[in-house]
């Protein structure tokens, strides 16, 4: 019924998948994909072109970092994902009156309540993150909506990557 | 002498039927063994504006254990069991009758009804009933419940044609997307938004005597947990604290309700008080710990826990405190909820990557799976315990209700269009 292909860390790093993650099903852009500055990405980013740690204080560098991406039925901060907090943790730490909410989100798999659970604990990984790179408790919220908000309608792996995420939005 | 049965139609659904179904049914089963029963039309139903034969009809039809007589090969229409000729019904191998005629109340416009059972191949009367009378909109009420009595004096379980199906719709994707909780009659008819929202809405459920609905919500970014009053469409507001406020259901005699709180540490189980807003921290664990739901006898209480590493469902005494573990099959197994004998599990078993729903035998331990999709979910048991309602993903996306007997012998599926999903079964009418 639904597609269990998966698309892990097994890739090799810097592949770009994106044609062939999708399987041709559907034309549908996806959404920006993360930028990728650890070369480890777990899902296919076609934009590899920006790379590298030279990340400024400016909010227009985190503009194409609002999404930390996640394992299945994982909550542990991939490399990647490391990188994007560590980058909105010295913004939010030079930006004393910036406040963010983290989303946690999970992808359709599993019951509905048990991924507002899982999306928390993402989101809770997060905050983990950017209180010890510097920000601080009271720059940032939480809230989980488990598998209520996907950003990609798809049933396959390709569409669950872009779901297991926390959005990391500005107030 | 004929045996008139009087019963009371306490709480006959409150808005006047109007709307389409918007649910489409179809049914699924092995008709083999089905019962043939003919549902003669009633007398008296001309210019009114439900046809109470054809609503017991697609009732029993619908429920998959009756093949019923199409009304052009009916010998006769007797509206009385004086005028049966039991032959004309042999003939065409029915094994049960059912017939009856509605009277408007002289000087008003409400309608009784009066109706029998026969069994054909002994050519005896096995109920008879007269049914208050009612304003004309409300006969497809009384329809249900005359399939109700036929159903359960056939088959020795009650019938569930009187209740109703909450469950949640959305449409969009993205920021564009729009949820409603919807509540229908269990044939589909009559379904009405009864909270609509931009942002989520998730996890309704029924209190006992079936007057309200508890739900979660969110607003702006927080989410809360909701009891809705059906009959007035008052909304309150219970509970929304930092963080998680998910997963209510209610205790059997509607003074609490479970709920998953995480504002402490993370995701844990409390029992909240509905008079005095009191709660109780029933869990303490480092593991997400959801999906709670009391035991019939509102001694103790199933949830899910992932503190053994994948969740499972684990059973505790309903005042806390230690928690075993009930499910070893699969590899996860999440909200659990008691069959109203109490002695079965409904949950959602997730082996060979596939999610269907499942039944765990409590006595024996057996888990026996019941669906056959591969992300089924929210399974809700119907209140005779004899069906479980839940959702399910079809193919190309969407997810929509299906039914399925215990014994697994009849599906059905609900189709609506964009997504519909948490079903969940009303109590009976009290």
């Amino acid at each position: 019924m639904f597609k269990q292909i998966l698309v892990t860390s097994v890739i090799a790093a810097g592949l770009a998948l994106s044609g062939c993650a999708s399987k041709g099903k559907k034309a549908a852009p996806a959404p920006a994909p993360p930028i990728n500055n650890s070369g480890m990405s777990n899902y296919g980013a076609s934009d590899s072109s920006v790379s590298g740690t030279g990340l400024g204080n400016g909010l227009a560098d985190l503009a194409n970092k609002k999404t930390v991406y996640f394992e299945y039925d994982s909550s542990d901060l991939t490399a990647e994902g490391q990188g994007v907090a560590a980058a909105w943790a010295k913004y939010l730490a030079a930006n004393p009156s910036v406040r963010v909410r983290l989303e946690g989100n999970a992808d359709e798999r599993g019951t509905r309540e048990y991924n507002v659970g899982l999306g928390e604990h993402r989101a809770n990984a997060v905050q983990a993150a950017l209180t010890s790179g510097g920000a601080s408790a009271s720059q940032l919220s939480v809230v989980s909506y488990g598998e209520e908000r996907p950003v990609e309608a798809g049933h396959d792996e390709s569409a669950y990557a872009l779901n297991r995420r926390v959005d990391i939005v500005q107030q | 002498m004929i045996n008139i049965k009087r019963i009371l139609l306490i709480a006959l659904l409150l808005a006047p039927a109007a709307a389409r179904a918007d649910l489409e049914f179809t049914v699924q089963s092995n008709k083999t063994g089905a019962l043939p029963i003919a549902i003669v039309p009633y007398s008296g139903n001309e210019g009114l504006p439900t046809d109470v034969a054809s609503i017991i009809e697609a009732d029993l039809n619908r429920s998959g254990l009756f093949t019923t007589l199409p009304r052009g090969d009916m010998m006769e229409k007797p509206d009385d069991p004086s005028r049966v000729d039991f032959r004309n019904w042999r003939a065409v191998n029915m094994d049960s009758l059912v017939l009856g005629k509605l009277t408007r109340t002289p000087g008003s416009d409400r309608v009784s009804s009066r109706f029998f059972l026969l069994d054909v191949l002994r050519g005896q009367q096995l109920i008879a009933y007269d049914m208050p009378a009612v304003a004309p909109d409300q006969l497809r009420y009384v329809a249900h419940q005359m399939a109700d009595l036929i159903f359960e004096r056939l088959t020795g379980i009650p019938g569930v044609f009187n209740t109703k199906i909450a469950y949640v719709t959305s449409t969009g994707i993205g920021p564009s997307r729009n949820y409603a909780l919807v509540v229908a009659d269990a044939d589909g008819y009559n379904p009405r938004t009864i909270a609509s929202s931009r942002e989520t809405l998730m996890s309704p459920s029924w209190s006992p005597d079936r007057r309200k609905l508890a739900y979660v919500g969110y607003e702006r970014g927080r989410s809360g947990i909701y009891i809705h009053e059906i009959a007035t469409g008052q909304v309150k507001r219970i509970i929304s604290e930092k963080g998680i406020n998910g997963s209510p259901a209610w205790s059997p005699d509607g003074s609490k309700l479970l709920i998953t709180l995480s504002f402490e540490t993370n995701p844990d189980i409390y029992l909240y008080d509905i008079q005095t807003s009191q709660r109780r921290r029933l869990t303490d664990h480092y593991g997400i710990d959801t999906e709670a739901s009391f035991s019939p006898d509102g001694q103790s209480v199933v949830f899910t826990s992932d503190r053994g590493g994948q969740p499972q469902i684990y059973k505790m005494s309903a005042a806390g405190g230690e928690a075993q573990r009930l499910t070893f099959s699969g590899r996860q197994n999440l909200d659990a909820s008691f069959s109203p004998d109490g002695k079965s599990l409904t949950l959602v078993n997730l082996d060979e990557g596939r999610y269907r729903i499942a039944l765990l035998d409590l006595a024996s331990g057996n888990m026996r799976t019941l669906s056959e999709g591969g992300l089924d979910e929210s399974p809700s048991f119907a209140p005779n315990g004899a069906v479980i309602i839940y959702a399910t993903q079809v193919r190309g996306g969407g997810a929509e209700l299906a039914t399925v007997t215990t014994d697994g012998r009849v599906r059905q599926r609900l189709r609506q269009p964009g997504d519909v999903r948490e079903p969940s079964w009303s109590p009976f009418a009290k």
